[in-house]
């Protein structure tokens, strides 16, 4: 018998804890793939280091969120036993690895994102979220310092880094978008102090990144299309192959304890 | 070349061994002092030493490859933060290991490219697959405890930076091993089907573990001269025995069947095993376990696709030197 998903009762503070949760999980898994396989050893621990902060990250938000929810729900229910349609994460971090280009890239458009957005939540009124936050901005600031120093290596490097690079800039551009939504219930922690609204970090945000970008001797795409889905749970196609894997074992053995 | 970076006497000491200096080396470690980098050596202790930090900072990075493959299947997310910080821990060591060995004249990247190559060998222990989740739990548990009981006594070695790298080695490995007991205990307290998993890791896992500490004292090549140079402090059986005799009560606390029937305690409390097949152990030396090959490539893939990374990573320092020279001229 299978084990059938968790309910999950979406308040906003639950879902808006689920959501950056789901975030840092699957960034930080997207992230553990690379272990054992990095074009240098050094980046073999860059990237293990990052994947453990993402994953710390998302412990401590499921925690809460269970904690808000009250429900008997806890880290590994939220991560193992709700399928594809309940994830809530940013399409942008589900993108696979591809190649090292890619996954800079990747991590590049999130960390100048996070990097603002939990600075910002420190100052949140809930003092879980501001604690949370005060930890993950010094984590956001080294992964927005390692992303960008290669995006510049990478895209000033050689003819090859750099048209590697650009066609990752390309193809992820669109996913940048869904970082700045924000849906009514989100709204309303916004306005009671709780949450912080993205939509002011966009023009600090696309500073960072033009900088960076211009260094590099890249270029942002002109086209202002932006793919939403991830934080209602319309996913790429990309996630429940990394869901089947992440799962497995929960999924094969229901019940144990691990 | 060993010699040519560090030892500034290497002209003289080349290629005749010194009588003196041989006499007074061998002093120096019978007084239990450390050899330093710039210290002259004989040329044979450099190439043993070489041979060694090599071979096993190979085997870290192998190593880390077995058990990578469950990091993103981890069933739980503390234990998947738990190996990934583990297999991140065994790269720590690789990359210290390298540096170790760098400091006797050998590069990093030859020492890398005759592991890719296939010419230097790493612990055939890697070349075995990690088929369920209790395959983690034993690596810890007796792969990591082989480990510790064979580098325990290098902590202690002659050579400076290989005894003082181990120091570090030493105390992250016994905390992997009993993260790996802690995962064995999980299981065999779980349900019918965990426990029939943890005892059929142990069942495959166990004879290759024995053979990590190597042939037969009767005959093991390098054992005298290592001896000789403190850089071995016990022999193979010495190790393997204490290996044995620490684990046996593991398995009993565990209430898992160590898969050898014929295993018996002798007068002095020690576990004598039965005969250990060899030649499955030069089989997996050979290149023909059941995952040199996987391994050798996956190595190869990461390092020819990252070529290119390194190739920008290096084109771009060059540049940025270059605009800095011209800067500094203007």
């Amino acid at each position: 018998m299978a084990v059938a998903n968790i309910e999950v009762s979406e308040t906003p503070l639950v879902l808006y804890a689920l959501r950056r949760a789901d975030d840092a999980l699957i960034l930080g898994h997207r992230l553990s793939e690379w272990c054992g396989h990095a074009p240098a050893m050094e980046e073999d621990m860059a990237l293990a280091n990052m994947g453990l902060d993402l994953l710390g990250q998302a412990r401590e938000l499921y925690s809460y969120a269970a904690k808000v929810e009250g429900r008997g729900n806890d880290e590994d229910k939220f991560a193992y036993l709700r399928d594809v349609r309940q994830y809530r994460n940013l399409l942008l971090v589900e993108q696979p690895n591809g190649d090292f280009a890619r996954t800079m890239v990747r991590q590049f458009f999130y960390a100048a994102f996070a990097d603002l957005y939990w600075r910002a939540m420190m100052g949140s009124s809930d003092p879980t979220f501001a604690a949370i936050a005060a930890k993950s901005e010094k984590e956001s600031a080294y992964h927005l310092r390692h992303s960008s120093e290669w995006i510049v290596r990478l895209g000033d490097g050689t003819e090859e880094s750099h048209r590697r690079t650009q066609n990752a800039i390309d193809d992820l551009w669109a996913y940048t978008g869904e970082m700045f939504a924000v849906d009514d219930g989100e709204r309303g922690l916004i306005d009671a102090g709780i949450a912080i609204d993205p939509a002011t970090l966009k023009s600090r945000w696309l500073k960072t990144v033009t900088g960076i970008v211009n260094e590099a001797t890249l270029a942002l795409p002109k086209s202002d299309w932006m793919q939403q889905g991830g934080r209602v749970g319309s996913h790429s196609e990309h996630l429940g192959h990394l869901l089947s894997e992440l799962q497995s074992l929960q999924r094969t053995f229901p019940g144990a304890t691990w | 070349m060993y010699t040519q970076a560090l030892n500034s006497s290497d002209g003289d000491d080349r290629g005749v061994e010194d009588v003196a200096r041989a006499s007074q080396f061998q002093a120096r470690i019978d007084a239990d002092e450390r050899i330093e980098p710039n210290d002259w050596m004989p040329a044979a202790y450099r190439k043993t030493l070489t041979r060694q930090i090599s071979q096993h900072a190979h085997s870290e990075i192998v190593g880390m490859l077995p058990e990578g493959n469950w990091i993103t299947r981890a069933p739980s997310l503390r234990r998947k933060a738990a190996l990934l910080a583990k297999v991140q821990d065994e790269c720590g060591h690789g990359l210290y290991l390298y540096a170790a060995a760098e400091t006797l004249g050998t590069s990093r990247e030859e020492l890398v490219d005759a592991m890719l190559s296939g010419k230097a060998k790493y612990s055939s222990i890697f070349n075995y697959p990690t088929l369920t989740w209790a395959d983690i739990g034993t690596i810890g548990w007796l792969v990591d405890g082989a480990a510790i009981m064979n580098q325990i006594p290098l902590c202690r070695c002659s050579y400076g930076p290989y005894a003082r790298a181990m120091i570090r080695v030493c105390k992250e490995e016994s905390f992997h091993q009993r993260q790996g007991f802690e995962i064995m205990v999980t299981l065999c307290r779980g349900t019918a089907e965990q426990k029939a998993m943890a005892q059929n890791a142990l069942d495959r896992w166990w004879w290759p573990v024995l053979m990590m500490f190597g042939p037969p004292d009767q005959v093991s090549q390098h054992s005298d001269t290592s001896t000789k140079w403190k850089i071995k402090r016990f022999s193979n059986d010495e190790l393997r025995q204490k290996f044995i005799d620490a684990t046996v009560p593991q398995a009993e606390f565990l209430g898992l069947t160590i898969p050898d029937p014929g295993m018996k305690q002798n007068e002095n409390g020690n576990w004598v095993h039965s005969p250990i097949d060899w030649d499955e152990f030069k089989q997996v030396l050979a290149g023909n376990g059941p995952c040199n090959r996987d391994r050798l490539a996956a190595r190869r893939k990461a390092h020819e696709e990252g070529a290119w990374v390194r190739e920008a990573a290096a084109a771009y320092a060059e540049k940025r030197k270059s605009r800095q020279l011209a800067q500094a001229a203007e």
